[in-house]
């Protein structure tokens, strides 16, 4: 008996070119071919976008098809010849490139896109080399799209990636196909800005120069770059990027393939971030404020200077008079040498925890991942506790989108504000920040009477056990235990609540008690590097904000603005002015840091240097200087030596980062520890108890995309987005009525000393008996806690 | 000023829509699955609606409106009303006519009879007349209806086997 092959049902055998190809059944021709290396020409077709089918350029010759067909829509079938190279496939790919090239302008040496474009590349290999075409091109008005895109939509060729990527991917379906036939423009129709976070990535898939990048547009060429990669900085996702540089200096980004972290996106923060490097306030030598005047010094007399103000302060006051405070966005090595700076001057008052309100957990700002933030694309229930995820980690919103699209995920939240989020939300509990920790006990006490378990016996447990769950909470635990996959993700605003550890610990038991995944997100980018270099408190050490409010006669601050960086600026500034000492090792000084310090170092800024970082996920990625450092900036490890060594302190005798990276490798993070939550507790039930009486107000405070650190605050092309028109506060219709305010009318604001007057809005998304205000922008560095009690008044 | 990332530009605009159009549209609705396809099934109609409403046009506000009625993206609504040439998004005469001047037509004198309604009217095709009563549609294409060749269409009635005299009583009837 002849034997048949067994072959799987779910893969087909084609023949391309007369190479054997197995593929699974339903993939579409250029898939296959793709995966094989064979190259078929294609424009509108992307392998995370819908199929289009509407350049026509990826016409192939299959055998017993009565005419060409296109690669990107055609599936395979069984037996399938498919011919990519034939007569009928070339002529017809010719001839497309011709109609393609019709109403397309000829002027590739004036185009921005020339030399990296798509169509230029295929033109040369496809295109005639003297037009037929004699009659009228078409032209096409440019559209302002914002300031991140530059448009040139004469070029355009109507592949349609850009309104699928906005309409697919990013879910804001913000741009169209607007008229008919040979007057089809791309378009808003009516002039808006794209506000997607992720508008960036059109420029990418643009296969002609219709959209460019807009504040690089015409500054360089593709040849006269290179490209470096390095990782995106300003959030703990660590998307991977290239920065194309020229001469040292960075020129553009432009995003780097990682399915598993960014796959091939890029939010518009690491795209445009680095415009700010070049700004004004760069420090680019050492400065000493020499009887309130500063002066430009060398490094040694700048050097000079710290050791004797460090010893002074030290000698006079005692070690544990000094403070050392640090942006979680350094590299895990300079935290490292920071930790050890301190540990070797005998303070343990150390912590890049800036943000952080609530010192009753040593274990916030840690990351606590039971899977991947990849699987948050494959879960089948979200609950997004205290998290704008959209602004503050876009990647990761785009895969809680990625498994609302595919999966049919049931997303829920539980947040201050009424967040818009790009996917349908099944459960929402938007409640005032001050009923964060109570409104997530009550999901938790519904978990617990769902499974029919009674709470741990001890403070916290008794509190759960003491909640009455609403429908909405129930509904919540209902929909995370009957789902297959479900992840409870903590955020950055939960992170930075005042009672941050008992909404870490309830979230922790809710997780235990519903078997789902966890998933703590750490806060800014390299938080996870600053925790494994334990640049924390030590034993008896105060927190930042800890430190912050009770004041130490001398700090050393290492690259944040304390009016900007910090969870209560008042306080920031008012310790810092009283401190004897001030020393800043920074890359920007602004008006704050100018106030207080009496010494700066100039600092190179991340993608000047060297180190790693380690993302949410733990994954520690090392990183190479991408740009030169302006001036006589210094990459961190080396200033750290340098002071470390005029320090006379051991261990900084390396000349080598490798050789700090080996201690590095010796490290761990710490055991998770359960924490003394009792007082949390207690004062949780204070204020709701105070409920009734006095109807108090608090203020969300969250951190807005485009002002999350330094360098983004300086980029002019994102300060000049919607996103950063932030000059204003928002309340609830019923709380403005009930003070008596109107729509328009100036407030003012009052945490303890801090006052501020700003023009207030009304708006149903910010919960009754809260204001929304955002922490690190300008008009909020006078103020107080971001998230805390505060007054309101009405007038100027 | 956008508070939330992206506070759609038609929120709230629903309320330009009257009950009529509302009506309309939700008779439509419910011709479509539930959902957002079906929603963005029921765009045409609903334009068709709100274009009658506002005597045979569309205002970017009255697209808006449909966006935030049928709870869309306002760029779908703009997409479809372009694409259209039944819909018309800048502003022209109250009643609307269209010639058929396809291969039939075309045969039966297409040619004639929009020569003989621009001469009488006064307008060129694509032009409104100045008191803005009649709007003359730049070009029809075969609407299936050669059999009647020569023909037009009056606010989307058809009126076939034009002659002159015929016209001038249809002409004449228009308010």
């Amino acid at each position: 008996m002849a034997t048949v092959e067994n072959k799987p049902v779910d893969t087909v055998t084609i023949e391309v070119d007369g190479r054997e190809l197995s593929a699974s059944k339903g993939a579409m021709i250029i898939e296959v071919t793709d995966q094989a290396g064979i190259e078929i020409p294609r424009f509108c077709y992307h392998r995370k976008l819908s199929i289009a089918a509407n350049c026509r350029m990826c016409l192939v010759d299959v055998e017993k098809a009565p005419k060409p067909l296109p690669a990107c829509a055609t599936p395979v079938a069984d037996g399938m010849k498919v011919f990519t190279r034939s007569r009928r496939a070339a002529d017809a790919q010719r001839g497309v490139m011709e109609f393609l090239l019709i109403n397309h302008p000829l002027d590739c040496p004036i185009c921005d896109q020339g030399g990296e474009c798509e169509l230029q590349d295929l033109a040369m290999g496809y295109g005639r080399s003297v037009s037929r075409f004699t009659e009228r091109k078409r032209v096409v008005k440019d559209k302002n799209l914002g300031p991140l895109v530059a448009t040139d939509m004469t070029r355009c060729i109507h592949c349609t990636r850009c309104v699928r990527f906005l309409e697919e991917i990013a879910g804001t379906a913000e741009l169209g196909g607007v008229g008919r036939g040979e007057k089809t423009e791309i378009s808003t129709f009516i002039e808006r800005n794209i506000d997607s976070e992720l508008s960036g990535n059109i420029i990418d898939l643009c296969p002609v120069g219709a959209l460019t990048n807009k504040p690089f547009r015409f500054s360089a060429r593709a040849w006269e770059m290179s490209a470096r990669p390095y990782i995106g900085t300003h959030d703990c996702v660590g998307s991977n990027l290239f920065y194309h540089v020229r001469g040292g200096t960075i020129m553009r980004t432009v995003p780097r393939d990682n399915e598993a972290i960014n796959e091939c996106w890029l939010p518009d923060r690491d795209r445009y971030s680095h415009f700010g490097l070049q700004s004004d306030d760069r420090v680019t030598e050492p400065m000493l404020k020499i009887k309130g005047q500063w002066q430009r010094v060398d490094w040694e007399q700048a050097l000079d200077a710290a050791r004797s103000a460090i010893g002074n302060l030290i000698d006079q006051h005692g070690a544990d008079q000094l403070g050392v405070l640090t942006t979680p966005r350094a590299t895990t090595e300079e935290h490292h040498l920071l930790k050890k700076l301190a540990d070797q001057l005998g303070t343990p008052h150390t912590d890049h925890r800036l943000r952080i309100l609530d010192d009753s957990d040593p274990q916030l700002g840690q990351a606590h991942l039971d899977q991947p933030t990849a699987a948050l694309s494959e879960a089948d229930a979200i609950l997004m506790v205290g998290s704008y995820l959209r602004h503050d980690q876009p990647i990761l919103n785009h895969r809680v989108r990625s498994a609302w699209r595919h999966k049919q995920a049931r997303v829920m939240d539980l947040n201050p504000v009424a967040w818009d989020f790009p996917f349908d939300m099944t459960e929402r509990m938007i409640v005032p920040p001050q009923h964060l920790p109570d409104s997530l006990a009550r999901i938790a006490a519904a978990a617990y009477a769902l499974v029919g378990q009674e709470p741990d016996d001890d403070a916290l447990g008794h509190w759960i056990q003491a909640r009455e769950p609403e429908p909405a909470a129930e509904h919540i635990a209902k929909a995370l235990k009957e789902a297959d996959s479900s992840i409870l993700l903590v955020g950055d605003q939960a992170l930075q609540h005042p009672r941050a550890g008992l909404i870490r610990a309830i979230a922790e038991r809710t997780a235990a008690c519903l078997n789902l995944s966890l998933m703590i997100l750490p806060g800014a980018a390299n938080s996870q590097g600053a925790c494994l270099a334990s640049m924390r408190p030590g034993a008896q050490g105060l927190c930042a904000t800890s430190m912050l409010n009770q004041g130490r006669k001398g700090f050393l601050v290492y690259d944040f603005e304390p009016a900007r960086d910090t969870a209560d600026p008042s306080a920031a500034m008012t310790t810092l002015r009283k401190a004897e000492q001030v020393i800043a090792i920074s890359s920007f000084a602004g008006p704050d840091l100018m106030e207080v310090a009496d010494i700066i170092l100039p600092l190179a800024t991340m993608p000047e240097t060297e180190g790693s970082y380690i993302n949410a996920d733990g994954h520690q990625q090392w990183l190479k200087a991408a740009g030169k450092p302006v001036g006589q900036s210094r990459s961190g490890w080396k200033i750290l030596r340098m002071l470390g060594a005029s320090l006379e302190l051991d261990g900084f005798e390396f000349t080598h980062l490798s050789q700090v990276q080996a201690e590095l490798d010796t490290l761990e993070f710490s055991k998770r520890s359960v924490p003394d939550l009792s007082q949390s507790i207690q004062l949780e039930q204070q204020q709701q108890d105070q409920q009734g009486e006095n109807r108090q107000i608090w203020r969300s405070g969250p951190v807005p995309m485009v002002h999350c650190d330094a360098l983004v605050r300086r980029s002019e092309s994102l300060q000049k987005t919607d996103h950063a028109r932030l000059d204003h506060a928002v309340m609830h219709p019923s709380s403005a009525e009930t003070l008596g305010f109107a729509a328009g009318s100036e407030i003012r604001l009052r945490q303890g000393d801090a006052t501020l007057s700003v023009r207030l809005e009304i708006d149903p998304a910010v919960p009754p008996a809260s204001i929304w205000l955002p922490a690190a922008t300008e008009l909020a560095s006078s103020l107080g806690p971001a998230f805390g009690a505060i007054e309101l008044e009405p007038g100027a | 000023m956008s508070f939330q990332a992206h506070e759609s530009p038609a929120a709230g605009k629903a309320e330009l829509l009257s009950e009529s159009t509302r009506q309309h549209i939700d008779h439509w609705l419910t011709k479509f699955p539930e959902g957002l396809e079906g929603r963005r099934s029921a765009v045409i109609q609903a334009l068709v609606a709100a274009q009658e409403q506002n005597e045979g046009w569309l205002s970017s506000e009255l697209m808006d409106a449909v966006a935030d009625y049928l709870q869309l993206p306002p760029v779908w609504v703009y997409e479809v009303a372009t694409f259209y040439s039944m819909l018309e998004t800048e502003k022209v005469g109250r009643n609307s006519i269209s010639i058929c001047t396809n291969i039939s037509c075309m045969l039966c004198g297409a040619d004639k009879v929009v020569d003989y309604v621009e001469n009488k009217l006064g307008i060129k095709m694509g032009q409104t007349t100045a008191d803005g009563k009649v709007f003359l549609k730049i070009e029809e294409e075969c609407v299936a209806a050669c059999t009647g060749a020569p023909m037009m269409i009056i606010n989307g009635h058809y009126h076939e086997q034009l002659t002159e005299q015929k016209i001038d009583e249809l002409l004449d009837e228009l308010e």
